[in-house]
């Protein structure tokens, strides 16, 4: 039943949890998730670049959403729209504009829909490498950069008065956001990478006592959802992408659960209301 | 100015006739003045003077757009910026926000975290605690590392009255004890701490600059305040010799209006220790003085 391929899935899978956990931690503290859409939506354009100038798949995407993420940046400064109306715009014409140059490439058939939801089957000895490689990178930086970004996160303006510079830290986070988005993209499709960096970080912060064992936990919590979802895609033949997100949503409602003040309750109402 | 500290260094930081201006409009101008060790500066003014913009320029967050800031080589800060909202999905107990822009000694943060009243709540998240509290978190904080220059922006503000004189009774121990050059910014226009050294009040530009006058000195203030507070208080008069109108022109005290208050046109003027109450009842500066015709000597006694 455990195929090769699903190992390898699991493997890659579990790598990209490992670090869309603090990635995702700072995602919900900087209020970035269309941020982190936006640029996540940009990979399709991404994949057709690749294509086009058969350049190779990752790095390529990784371009695209570091350039789509300098521009917003760029955008954002100049004042001429709202954020909001800003990541509307780049989200789906970047996302538009990668659909349109496939349609255009009638020599080449891709599996559009493995792209945007996930494919356990796509993933290769060397995608392993690429994530783990790359996966390890992300880590070091943050834990380099972790200070600069927690405090930038908390008030950028004292991180600069202290002198941490948070211009360099956002733009580094920028960056590590863009290799996420580069080796999460073949397991959990390019629709639902922000919900990999969401939801485990969402569900750890009930937890969570500090920044540090929130990230941790994020982390932890990944890598169960993408296990529990791997599973279930290969059981059900359901795309990767969107089983692992429903497996993380499980997750999060489970820890939603009121159980300590359901029992609490209880007590509260010994006469057991209106009956 | 009288200054009772021996002059051997350098000022910390001072500034020299700089000014920010943002999307076409100078929010603040030829603000000059300079912070030595263990010396106190309140900024005071209205909403919009430019107090925080000064602040934030004399730091280096902001860049001046005209005139230049001098700083002493490494130069350390302890910031305390004046709104300060902590996401509640970002899990931050006080002891760790001790830590956030540098690595402590355990003892340090204890010891910070003492003097400010704030030990009792050292697991507490930020989230929880209530605006005084905060404000002595963050307050600790920024003591906690040792700075060479303390930035307050309005440290007393969400704290109640006796909070307050708590608050500069803490920062003048500070002062005291560690040496630190202190830059405080008020938001009342006319109390301020009564250690302050230099009092600048700022309207887009600088007002007025002097010393306080001790509350203690008059008995009006100290029926009002009470004992407890007259040490730690002190009454700031302005001595203004032009006013802002609403539509952004300038009345001065011999009548006449210009379109602004600059030096250009020739009618700027602040000497020290001019005596002059001629102040406009209708303001733009909105600090008409509750003291108009109170008399007092303008030394306070170090």
């Amino acid at each position: 039943m455990l195929d090769d391929f699903f190992i390898r899935a699991l493997v890659a899978g579990i790598g990209i949890a490992i670090v869309a956990g603090p990635l995702g931690c700072f995602v919900i503290w900087r209020r970035m998730a269309y941020f982190g859409d936006t640029m996540a939506h940009s990979a399709l354009l991404g994949v057709a670049l690749s294509l086009l100038l058969e350049l190779n798949l990752m790095v390529s995407v990784f371009i695209v959403a570091s350039v789509v993420s300098l521009l917003l940046l760029f955008l954002q400064k100049r004042g001429a729209l709202s954020t909001d109306a800003l990541l509307g715009i780049l989200s789906h014409s970047a996302l538009s504009i990668g659909l349109v140059i496939v349609a255009f490439m009638t020599w080449v058939r891709i599996d559009l829909v493995g792209f945007l939801f996930g494919d356990i089957l796509a993933v290769s000895e060397a995608d392993i490498d690429i994530i783990w490689g790359g996966g390890i990178l992300v880590v070091f930086a943050l834990v380099y950069l972790w200070r600069p970004l927690l405090a930038s996160t908390v008030n950028p303006e004292l991180a600069e008065a202290e002198g941490l510079r948070p211009e360099r830290a956002r733009l580094f986070f920028m960056l590590l956001m863009a290799l996420v988005i580069a080796i999460a993209m073949k397991i959990v499709g390019i629709l639902l990478i922000t919900s990999l960096l969401i939801i485990p970080a969402a569900t750890a912060r009930r937890f969570a006592g500090s920044p540090e064992i929130m990230a941790v936990l994020a982390s932890v919590i990944g890598a169960l959802a993408v296990a529990g979802g791997l599973f279930g895609s290969l059981h059900f033949d359901t795309p990767s992408g969107p089983s692992i997100v429903v497996a993380a949503l499980a997750l999060f409602v489970l820890s939603l659960l009121p159980v300590g003040r359901r029992l609490e309750s209880a007590s509260h109402f010994p006469n057991g209301g209106h009956q | 100015m009288l200054n009772f500290r021996s002059p051997e260094t350098r000022p910390l930081v001072s500034l020299n006739n700089t000014g920010v201006r943002r999307n076409g409009r100078w929010l603040v101008r030829g603000v000059e003045f300079s912070i030595g060790r263990g010396e106190i500066v309140t900024l005071i003014g209205p909403n919009g003077s430019g107090k925080s913009t000064t602040a934030k320029t004399a730091i280096g967050v902001l860049k001046p757009d005209e005139g230049y800031v001098e700083r002493i080589g490494g130069l350390k800060v302890g910031y305390v910026p004046q709104k300060l909202a902590i996401d509640w999905t970002l899990p931050l107990t006080v002891e760790r926000l001790m830590t956030l822009t540098g690595p402590l000694k355990a003892r340090e943060i204890e010891e910070a975290l003492a003097a400010t009243g704030m030990l009792h709540m050292a697991k507490a998240e930020v989230q929880h605690l209530s605006g005084g509290e905060f404000q002595r978190a963050l307050l600790a904080r920024a003591i906690a590392r040792k700075p060479d220059l303390l930035v307050l922006d309005e440290p007393v503000q969400g704290v109640d009255f006796s909070g307050e004189i708590a608050l500069y009774e803490l920062i003048k121990q500070i002062r005291n004890r560690t040496g630190c050059g202190i830059l405080l910014i008020s938001h009342d226009l006319h109390i301020v701490m009564a250690e302050t050294d230099t009092v600048v009040c700022l309207n887009g530009h600088v007002c007025c600059r002097g010393t306080p006058q001790a509350v203690s000195q008059s008995p009006e203030y100290l029926k009002l305040f009470g004992r407890r507070a007259a040490g730690t208080l002190a009454v700031y008069s302005h001595h203004h010799d032009h006013t802002h109108l609403p539509d952004g022109r300038v009345l001065h005290a011999d009548g006449s209006i210009t379109e602004s208050c600059f030096p250009g046109d020739g009618h700027h003027h602040h000497e020290e220790g001019e005596d002059v109450h001629d102040h406009d009842p209708d303001c733009g500066c909105g600090h008409h003085a509750r003291l108009h015709g109170y008399e007092q000597p303008e030394k306070r006694d170090a």
